[in-house]
């Protein structure tokens, strides 16, 4: 299980680096979501696979019976995914923003806060 | 969209979503649920009816700006972690009240937990409502 | 205790709730002046307490480390806040006179309150991903100040912005997520004692991870061309805190987690380090000397100015984090101040391309006089702050006989000189071309001192850090001790556990 999540995160890295490579800014917005999602996976991974035991503790108990899964990596992720879904909700409004306003979605394009210098 | 199905169908889902993103809220305690999967599914019900029938609509139905939905919960949940305060104990440390407890019932617990829990569920529910009613007028 | 601590996040938090609901009058504008003085004397009053005690933390929530969320001051941490507190109080009055009612209406104000409780929080919070989701509040409200009321010049500086910055984020959530597969845990004093358990070589490759999180938040080469693109597009106001506080969180961290944490193997981290010091500086300073528009000038000059904090870090002698933490102060307070200033030369001159404007040294000459102290506290003139600050780099550099860096930073300060020549010989100096004769009594009277009063006021403290530095040093020496010897900082955490 490890061995295939691992896998994953790493497929989902590499596809996230090809898109953000492209010059297309939404490509690259979408590139940092797949990117993100392997963040988050990490994350997972890191606080050790436990099958079928959610963390709930029994009405009554002080410690959950048994080996349970651990709860702050899934406290972690949760949090991660709900900021990283405010962000790029933003960043996605920003792109269209781009789009409409500049005209464009070409990274090289883009340079009216950096306009280039006449050559002398 | 114009879709007469859709509009018959939000008048009653709208509603259903709300009443159940009540309940999530409030069932969050002991069992999975709380104040942010409350506050998605509460704005589920105006995203939805924003589709069936303008954001116009959804906006008017709302009668308050979302913005200030959402920074009113953020001042709710900052007031719960603030009446610690009030016991002497560090920020945020829950406070519990067993409402006619008794020797065998615990009775109702209301805690300052809830209340967060219910800023959490304003904010969440005023932050993608703002997002969503910003993104349908752009596009 | 524990309140001491909650309280200068908690005061930004409830003033942004209250600013956004009265935005659409004049007392939203109050609100924020009002609530940024009130988290100058509850910072004022953690500082007392630091200065007296030693670390202070609290557990929120009353639950105990390392299993709760610890906010933790010591000396860095405390200073770094009364300093933030200062520059708040100083932007919000200035915003009085340059934010319009259209982005009030839009939240300017609740969006800086946010802000500041994030720059606050991240320099006080003890543990790692509570820094992570104050970096995000950081970002998100950043975000929304810096495209505020939407022009195509914003729009463009903001897209790299927000790309750079999170991919600088999802790198920072990949090295917490290692490290606490690593070692378990994810409170920064028991993170110290933790890592001596784990595999080096792997807490290497995190440690790497973490210095180009950070290293992109604080701009250093080559992670720091977002800024330029960006920092010069927004409000006046905005630009100011954003280059007073925005960047130093990056450097706070790095300062952070490279000496409390990441120590294992100074030998590599750090030498990379300073080779990003000397380069950040050299590039940041000849990207300034090639630009012609005041506010781009002054963006460059924090990517140098940068190097020279991560300089001090680099090196780890206790002279050096000395030097770190006086001009990570000094720096702030500079910084700030002229981007404000350039905001009181663009409303005077109608703009800020050096070739368009000019001068202001003939109409203005109190403006002009307020320019020189930052201008040349930044190039390091003595007696100004800027000169303490670079002669305890230098000092620093030389005691381990490191001749080429304090040349190169001798070498920087001289062209930092050149780029501030250049704003004054064209902004002040030379006539207006249009033949303009701009003068401070053009602007109504309230809005005049609204903006001038904090630029007086931020002026006064550098002059008076540069007449008075010995409690300054004195200071940064105490706190350069504690970062360099963590003990304290671990027991007061951790309890009798430690």
């Amino acid at each position: 299980m490890e061995t295939l999540l691992a896998l994953t995160i790493g497929a989902l890295v590499a596809a996230a680096v090809y898109l953000m490579l492209a010059q297309n800014v939404l490509r690259f917005i979408f590139g940092l979501v797949l990117i993100s999602n392997a963040a988050n996976l990490t994350i997972f991974l890191a606080g050790r696979l436990t099958e079928g035991a959610p963390p709930l503790i029994a009405e009554g108990a002080d410690m959950p019976a048994g080996l349970v899964a651990n709860a702050l990596p899934q406290a972690l992720v949760l949090t991660a995914i709900v900021i990283g879904f405010g962000l790029f909700a933003f960043a996605i409004v920003l792109v269209f923003r781009a789009w409409t306003s500049l005209g464009t979605l070409d990274a090289d394009q883009m340079r009216l806060a950096e306009p280039e210098e006449p050559r002398a | 969209m114009n879709s007469v199905i859709l509009k018959a169908g939000t008048r009653y889902l709208a509603g259903l979503l709300l009443v159940f993103s009540v309940y999530m809220l409030l069932r969050g305690h002991n069992e999975p649920g709380g104040g942010f999967i409350g506050g998605l599914i509460g704005a589920t019900g105006f995203v939805l009816y924003a589709v069936a029938v303008g954001t116009a609509d959804a906006r008017a139905a709302l009668r308050v700006e979302p913005q200030s939905i959402a920074m009113v919960g953020l001042g709710i949940a900052l007031l719960a972690g603030l009446l610690a305060a009030l016991f002497g104990q560090p920020f945020f440390t829950g406070q519990w009240l067993f409402l006619g407890a008794t020797e065998t019932d615990k009775g109702l617990p209301l805690s300052t937990v809830l209340v967060f829990d219910v800023g959490v569920y304003l904010v969440v529910f005023g932050a993608i409502l703002t997002l969503v009613f910003a993104m349908e007028e752009e596009i | 205790m524990s309140w001491l601590l909650a309280v200068p996040i908690a005061i930004p938090f409830a003033t942004a709730v209250f600013a956004f609901l009265l935005r659409n009058g004049a007392a939203g504008r109050w609100v924020s002046v009002a609530g940024s003085a009130a988290l100058l004397a509850a910072s004022a009053v953690l500082m007392q307490a630091v200065l007296a005690e030693g670390v202070v933390a609290g557990q929120m929530g009353s639950w105990p480390a390392p299993f709760g969320i610890t906010l933790v001051a010591d000396l860095l941490s405390a200073v770094m806040v009364v300093i933030t507190a200062i520059i708040a109080l100083a932007v919000s009055v200035y915003a009085l006179a340059d934010i319009g009612p259209a982005e009030e209406r839009l939240g300017y104000h609740a969006l800086f309150q946010v802000l500041i409780a994030g720059v606050t929080g991240a320099f006080l919070t003890g543990d790692l991903f509570n820094l992570y989701v104050w970096f995000e509040v950081m970002l998100i409200s950043s975000f929304g100040l810096l495209v505020l009321g939407g022009r195509a010049e914003q729009i463009d500086g903001g897209v790299k912005y927000v790309a750079l910055n999170l991919v600088s984020t999802i790198l920072f959530l990949t090295g917490i997520g290692l490290l606490y597969g690593m070692t378990g845990t994810l409170n920064m004093a028991d993170l110290s004692i933790a890592v001596d358990g784990a595999d080096q070589g792997l807490l290497t490759v995190v440690a790497m991870l973490f210095m180009i999180a950070f290293g992109v938040k604080a701009a250093v080469f080559p992670l720091f061309f977002w800024l330029p693109a960006a920092y010069h597009t927004p409000a006046f106001s905005v630009s100011a805190v954003f280059a007073g506080l925005l960047t130093k969180v990056g450097v706070y961290a790095l300062i952070r987690m490279f000496t409390l944490v990441f120590d294992h193997d100074t030998g590599l981290t750090h030498t990379i380090l300073l080779w990003v010091a000397c380069l950040t500086m050299v590039t940041g300073v000849l990207g300034a000397a090639a630009q012609g528009d005041m506010r781009r000038i002054l963006s460059f000059h924090i990517v140098s100015q940068i190097g020279y904090m991560v300089l001090g870090l680099a090196l780890l002698t206790p002279l050096a984090i000395v030097g770190a933490v006086f001009y990570l102060v000094h720096h702030i307070i500079v910084k700030a101040n002229l981007f404000l200033i350039a905001g009181v030369a663009d409303r005077l001159t109608g703009g800020t391309a050096l070739s368009r404007i000019g001068g202001l040294y003939a109409s203005a000459p109190l403006l002009a006089a307020l320019f020189l102290v930052p201008a040349f506290s930044l190039a390091g003139f003595p007696p100004l702050s800027g000169f303490w600050a670079k002669f305890l780099l230098v000092k620093a550099a030389l005691e381990i006989e490191g001749w080429v860096i304090a040349a190169v930073a001798l070498a920087v300060g001289l062209l930092t000189i050149y780029s501030m020549t250049k704003i004054w010989a064209q902004a002040f100096w030379e006539p207006h071309p249009e033949g303009r004769e701009p003068r401070l009594s053009d602007l109504p009277a309230g809005q005049r001192w609204a903006m001038l009063a904090p630029i007086m006021a931020l002026a006064a403290l550098t002059v008076f850090i540069g007449l008075f530095p010995e409690p300054f040093v004195a200071f940064a020496e105490r706190a350069a001790a504690q970062l360099l010897d963590p003990t304290d900082y671990v027991e007061t955490v951790l309890g009798d556990r430690g």
